[in-house]
């Protein structure tokens, strides 16, 4: 609520400040809009960047634990500098362009992949009705971050092919083959969600499962349980993670597509793959798990609700670490046969299921 | 013309280079690759060839034990063993009871520590890393003992001509049975994690396959040649050292794939629990080494020694010709013979699956380099 208030105040009082000063309202309206989507951009990378700070020390932790060994534990107390440390000395490194690469794909690949990992960040809503881009979110929420995750596929493949390395190569068409499978079951199970609530936006998907109680949100209703499924297992194949991970495919391909990266360019890649969990767990969190919504209804009005979102994404982060850490990898192929023979006639059952429930005035 | 060109794909030769992470050593893989399934590898070695054998020409009898350590790293005891009684034979020598036992316990618990090794190794290539730190926590447990016992962590120079270097500390058998009892439990956990694993599984079965009579042609061994249905374990065919004494079990699978080869070594594990059982209720007091005079100078002849290793039949061919050298010392590396049908296993399948065959085959390339 505080966040909320807080953020549509300042909205207000910026609007009446350009109307003030004697600018018709619509125009008022957009450059409030764009100064909101500014400050709300710095913003996003600023939560980006910590994000990704914080899982990868997160992730080594652990992935130590889990292994039976501590991780990090010399750089600050308990190695909490670690990830500062580590990007720090990422940026200081010599970037190094293989010879005979593109260099424009060279250095556009990562550029692009943070860019668009960024771009997603921008219909999250943080709180009722906080959401930077409010316009993009009312319209077509779903239906951009749907766009927008389409677009790390081109990014992961200028990254492999302008490495000239053979073994880059393969793992970006790899990567390509994989997001690209993974995004039509993906896809599904957000359908059955967009459905159930009539809406697009994602705030109103979060208000559709405000109720008394818990037992309103998403993974609460029976015909929701498929979709859930399917949108987590696409999850680990559009984050590329294990037991998706063959883009990186770190035993087979050294590094797949980020092979021959090094300094910033790899800081990028490495940054926005970090961040890109966490985006995603909160995209899970919104569609499934109430979003910002309070486990204990609407009597909570105390907690604000992005600590609740964090938390509940929090969850699914470590749910996400805990599997890549114990399952082994698939192969390609193996891969794509899941997708393509179970997820998305398995996808298409659900939306089938949402159909009849939501018809029959669930 | 643009259609002559337009979905025409090309070969892709790519080289799977002796650095990688996952090819076991400095092994060079020429692959031939039409999108991701393997026409053709051409395994390319000898990147860590260091003349050991040249060596052996060189330096006594004596001298040349520390070397043959250096052979296959991971179970250098098997290859002391088999040196080792390679010159006994030669000189005649019978060592005493004590020994063979000793040699039989470390033997086994080398064996282990070395299909832990594998362990590793194949969950890293599959991807599951966490496997890898499990084993070594086992296989630490493992490579304390044999650090109290000869006071090295791997390569031991234990074995000796006529006996062994040292006798093992009086707590060594209450701790090897400690470790018996510990280790069942953890081969329950690595079941669970990789062999049960339904992801593994797929990433095992049906692949990297060689028909039996192909790897009895290539004369595989070990648990490569045990994995297609052939029971050959020289533990109980020719039943060397004290090894009739015992009562254990080889297993054989017969489905000739990874999985099959991945079983074997589980089930070795097992059994090799079951022995170093037997060794320690069993083991007889008395002297570890025999009399052996300084200057070894053996009869001219010539003796093949073969001992089952974890890797397959290790030998060692010796010639002397009555000298304080040998004339030629010859090693037969099981891993040579189990790479030899790398192109076989490799052909058909895909990118993928030739770090599963390379790693199934558990070869180690300072066998196979000398």
């Amino acid at each position: 609520m505080l966040l909320r208030d807080t953020f549509n105040a300042i909205r207000q009082w910026t609007e009446g400040l350009f109307t003030g000063w004697g600018m018709p309202d619509d125009w008022a309206f957009l450059t409030t809009e764009i100064l909101v989507w500014i400050v709300g951009v710095v913003c996003a990378i600023a939560v980006m960047m910590v994000a990704a700070l914080v899982l990868v020390y997160l992730e080594r932790k652990v992935a130590g634990y889990i292994q039976s060994r501590l991780g990090p534990m010399r750089v600050g107390p308990i190695g909490l500098f670690q990830t500062a440390m580590d990007a720090v000395k990422l940026l200081v490194k010599e970037d190094i362009v293989p010879q005979g690469a593109d260099k424009v794909l060279h250095t556009v690949g990562p550029a692009l992949f943070f860019t668009v990992s960024l771009m997603a960040w921008l219909v999250v809503p943080w709180d009722d009705g906080v959401v930077i881009g409010r316009v993009v979110d009312q319209n077509i929420g779903v239906l951009y971050l749907m766009g927008v995750s389409g677009m790390t596929v081109i990014a992961i493949l200028m990254g492999g092919w302008g490495s000239n390395n053979k073994w880059s190569l393969i793992g970006a068409v790899r990567a390509g083959a994989q997001m690209l499978s993974y995004e039509i079951p993906m896809l599904l199970a957000l359908l059955c969600v967009v459905l159930a609530a009539e809406s697009l936006s994602l705030g109103d998907i979060v208000g559709a499962q405000r109720g008394g109680s818990l037992l309103s949100w998403n993974i609460f209703k029976p015909w929701m349980w498929l979709p859930a499924l399917l949108f987590i297992i696409a999850m680990f194949a559009e984050i590329a993670r294990q037991p998706f991970d063959l883009p990186e495919a770190e035993s087979e391909l050294v590094g797949g597509y980020h092979t021959e990266y090094s300094g910033m360019k790899f800081a990028l890649f490495f940054l926005a793959e970090y961040a890109n969990i966490l985006l995603i767990s909160i995209v899970v969190t919104v569609m499934f798990l109430g979003g910002w919504l309070s486990p204990l209804g609407p009597i909570d009005s105390v907690i604000p609700g992005v600590l609740w979102l964090f938390a509940k994404a929090g969850l699914l982060v470590f749910f996400v670490l805990w599997v890549r850490w114990t399952l082994p990898r698939m192969r390609p192929d193996q891969m794509m046969s899941l997708s393509w023979k179970l997820l998305v006639p398995a996808g298409f059952l659900a939306l089938a299921i949402t159909t009849v429930a939501v018809m029959l005035g669930a | 013309m643009s259609d002559t060109y337009a979905g025409q794909t090309d070969e892709l030769l790519i080289n799977m280079g002796p650095q990688h992470p996952s090819t076991h050593g400095v092994l060079r893989v020429l692959l031939r690759l039409d999108g991701e399934i393997v026409l053709d590898a051409d395994p390319d070695i000898g990147y860590l060839h260091s003349s050991l054998e040249k060596i052996g020409e060189a330096k006594t009898w004596q001298q040349f034990v520390p070397y043959t350590d250096r052979f296959d790293y991971l179970s250098a005891i098997n290859n002391e063993f088999a040196f080792v009684r390679a010159v006994e034979k030669l000189l005649g020598v019978r060592v005493t009871e004590r020994c063979e036992y000793i040699r039989v316990i470390m033997a086994e618990l080398q064996r282990i520590a070395s299909h832990l090794m594998y362990f590793t190794s194949m969950g890293l290539d599959t991807g599951a890393v966490t496997v890898y730190l499990h084993c070594f926590r086992d296989r630490e447990r493992l490579i304390d003992l044999f650090e109290d016992a000869t006071g090295q962590r791997l390569l031991y120079h234990y074995l000796r001509i006529g006996g062994v270097r040292n006798d093992l500390p009086h707590d060594f058998v209450a701790r090897v049975r400690d470790f018996i009892d510990y280790f069942p439990a953890r081969l329950q956990e690595y079941d669970n994690l990789l062999t049960r694993n339904r992801v593994f599984r797929g990433r095992m079965e049906g692949i990297a396959t060689i028909s039996r009579e192909e790897a009895v042609r290539h004369g595989m061994s070990g648990p490569c040649l045990r994995a297609c249905g052939v029971d050959h374990d020289l533990r109980k065919i020719i039943g060397y050292s004290v090894y009739p004494q015992f009562e254990f079990e080889v297993p054989v699978y017969d489905t000739c794939d990874a999985m099959a080869r991945h079983l074997v070594r589980c089930d070795e594990m097992v059994q090799s629990l079951r022995i170093l059982k037997q060794a320690t209720d069993k083991l007889p007091d008395g002297e570890t080494n025999v009399k052996v005079p300084r200057v070894i100078k053996p009869e001219p002849g010539a003796v093949y020694e073969r001992i089952e290793g974890p890797r397959g039949e290790v030998g060692c061919y010796l010639i002397s010709d009555g000298s304080d050298k040998p004339l030629r010392m010859r090693w037969r590396p099981p891993s040579y013979f189990n790479l030899q049908p790398l192109p076989q296993l490799m052909r058909g399948g895909y990118v993928a699956d030739t770090v599963v065959a390379i790693a199934s085959l558990d070869i180690m390339l300072g066998d196979i380099d000398k």
